[in-house]
């Protein structure tokens, strides 16, 4: 079991607003790491810190250490390379205003793939692998924007996957998806687990106590507790406030 | 307390009154252009329908509405004076007004940005008299340096005070059209390990590609109905252009500086009214396709 990612101390305010207060985790090679935690505790933050788009928003200052395979990502020198390794998927689902095939195609055009056969080979492989292909095959010139809520989340997953990264963040995926495609992608991530690394940001605590190996519950800023995910949502977890996160009687 | 089954009854008088003046000032903007039109029209039918040889009118270029016995309507050298340095103005001024508009919206710090804004709003509102003076004045003598050419008053001087009054208007068009982008395309682009310059060219450019346009036709149709600047800077001469530093003469221009010498209902006179119908035609038919983009951009 080797780790993945390794955070340490890490802290974040937004001008003088603290929103990760010293945060220290490891995420292990090819687990589901399950981060659940209300509204506001940080939890996209965190992700952003690791594929470095924080570094885009004005006014943040970010400290601590986050080390990917061992190695400090801000010592990284290709920044965008950096992100390609992560796949992001966001909580409203944002088709780019392309075709459904110029979405899937997107990243490895920037990163100078031309050769189309190349192309056909790669979107085909990661619409399937986001369970959206026989849904679209047909129609892989109209716009992505014009798919459903749940197909272009769908849609998105793909994208990420295009750049076959080791790492695949979702942040409350299913915000706007219906159950049933949000047990689809639950299905989809089960067998990605195998080849990448996934951070899984819920909303759902049952999603997590579904699919995480491991689950992390964050409060305002800090990490109240990380341990497997049959303690976390046991009777006795070692914080008295996740047992009630979970059971919903909270504040 | 309960809600009034009908508003406008108890409404304040101030408001019935502001309204009305509203409705006023919108029916009677739309009766000035119908107005505007008709009067063009109406001085230039007789002779439009009856006398005029209209192929002769679009297709030559001998321009001699004075002769005393050879007189001529040719106003090609018109149509291509004004084509030709609305074309130049273009050329120069596409680029750089939205190379500005990306600059501003993707690159600038917002107190940058405001002062940018207030700049391009300066340069839009200085009158185009101002711009000829310059042209007749400044810009003459440049060329005349930098090309050796024997004057400075060319389609080149012309179209460059075009391009000056036209890329204020393109830049706060597209400026807006690329605002209007949502940041979530950026930051999914963004997070799809896309450098900056691929955000714009790949999603930013695409998604706004319909206000872009916009903010050209509507800078070309700036150009075209523009008189004064290039009445002084283009040399003011009925010519086929043929290089940047051909003398020309416009359509507007032509009817700025001719219609006060003419007899009033003179053939001379009506024609000068049939190039304002052939202005309000072209103009026209650029606002209509950029209205019709417009619309296309509403639609998403
Ligand atoms: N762009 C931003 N500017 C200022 N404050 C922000 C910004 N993004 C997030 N925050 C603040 O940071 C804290 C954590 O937010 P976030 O990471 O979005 O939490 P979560 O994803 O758990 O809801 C919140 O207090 C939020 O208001
Ligand atoms: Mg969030």
């Amino acid at each position: 079991m080797r780790n993945k990612i390794e955070i340490e101390d890490l802290k974040v305010h937004y001008g003088d607003i603290p929103a990760l207060n010293g945060i220290s985790l490891n995420v292990v090679e090819n687990e589901i790491l399950g981060i659940i935690g209300p509204a506001q505790s940080g939890k996209t933050t965190l992700l952003k810190v690791i594929n470095r788009t924080l570094e885009l928003t004005q006014g943040v200052t970010i400290e601590g250490s986050v080390r990917l395979d061992g190695i400090d990502v801000n010592s990284i020198g290709d920044v965008y390379g950096l992100r390609k390794r992560i796949g992001m998927v966001l909580p409203l689902p944002v088709g780019l205003p392309l075709s459904i095939y110029d979405n899937v195609a997107f990243a490895p055009r920037t990163s100078g793939l031309r050769n189309k056969a190349e192309l056909d080979v790669i979107v085909e492989r990661c619409l399937q692998q986001a369970a959206l292909w026989d849904e679209v095959k047909d129609r892989l010139d109209s716009l992505g924007t014009k798919l459903s809520g749940g197909q272009q989340q769908r849609l998105t997953i793909a994208r990420a996957l295009s750049h076959q990264p080791e790492i695949l963040c979702l942040d409350e995926f299913s915000i706007a998806v219906d159950p049933i495609t949000t047990m689809r992608i639950e299905e989809v991530l089960k067998s990605l687990k195998n080849e990448m690394t996934i951070l899984l940001v819920t909303n759902l605590v049952q999603q997590a106590k579904r699919l995480a190996n491991r689950t992390a519950f964050m409060l305002n800023g800090d990490l109240v507790e990380i341990d497997d995910t049959e303690v976390i949502f046991s009777d006795n977890p070692t914080q008295q406030s996740t047992y009630d996160y979970i059971n919903g009687n909270f504040g | 307390m309960r809600i009034q089954p009908n508003k406008a009854t108890n409404r304040p008088f101030s408001e019935t009154v502001i309204e009305l003046f509203i409705r006023l000032c919108g029916i009677s903007s739309i009766l000035f252009v119908f107005g505007i039109f008709f009067f063009v029209f109406k001085e230039g039918a007789s002779f439009l329908f009856n006398g005029l040889n209209l192929s002769e009118f679009l297709s030559s270029e001998e321009w001699y509405p004075t002769s005393l016995n050879n007189k001529r309507y040719g106003t090609l050298a018109l149509i291509l004076g004004t084509f030709g340095v609305t074309s130049l103005a273009m050329l120069m001024a596409v680029p750089f007004g939205l190379g500005a508009a990306i600059f501003v919206s993707e690159f600038c710090s917002p107190k940058l940005r405001e002062t940018f804004k207030i700049v391009i709003e300066f340069l839009a509102a200085i009158p185009s008299v101002v711009w000829g003076f310059i042209g007749l004045t400044l810009m003459n003598q440049l060329i005349i340096q930098v090309f050796n050419a024997p004057i400075g008053l060319t389609m080149l001087n012309g179209s460059i005070m075009l391009a000056l009054m036209s890329v204020p208007i393109i830049v706060s068009i597209a400026e807006d059209s690329l605002k209007a982008v949502p940041d979530s395309y950026r930051e999914a682009a963004e997070a799809l390990g896309a450098t900056k310059w691929q955000v714009i060219y790949r999603v930013l450019l695409p998604a706004a590609k319909n206000g872009l346009l916009a903010a050209v036709l509507l800078g070309a149709a700036r150009s075209i109905g523009e008189t004064m600047a290039v009445l002084m800077a283009t040399g003011h001469s009925v010519n086929i252009p043929t290089s940047p530093l051909s003398w020309i003469r416009t359509l507007t221009a032509t009817i700025a500086a001719e219609l006060g010498e003419v007899a009033r209902g003179g053939e001379h006179y009506q024609v000068l009214f049939i190039i304002g119908i052939l202005l309000f035609t072209i103009t026209f038919i650029v606002n209509l396709i950029a209205d019709l983009v417009i619309k296309g951009i509403r639609q998403g």
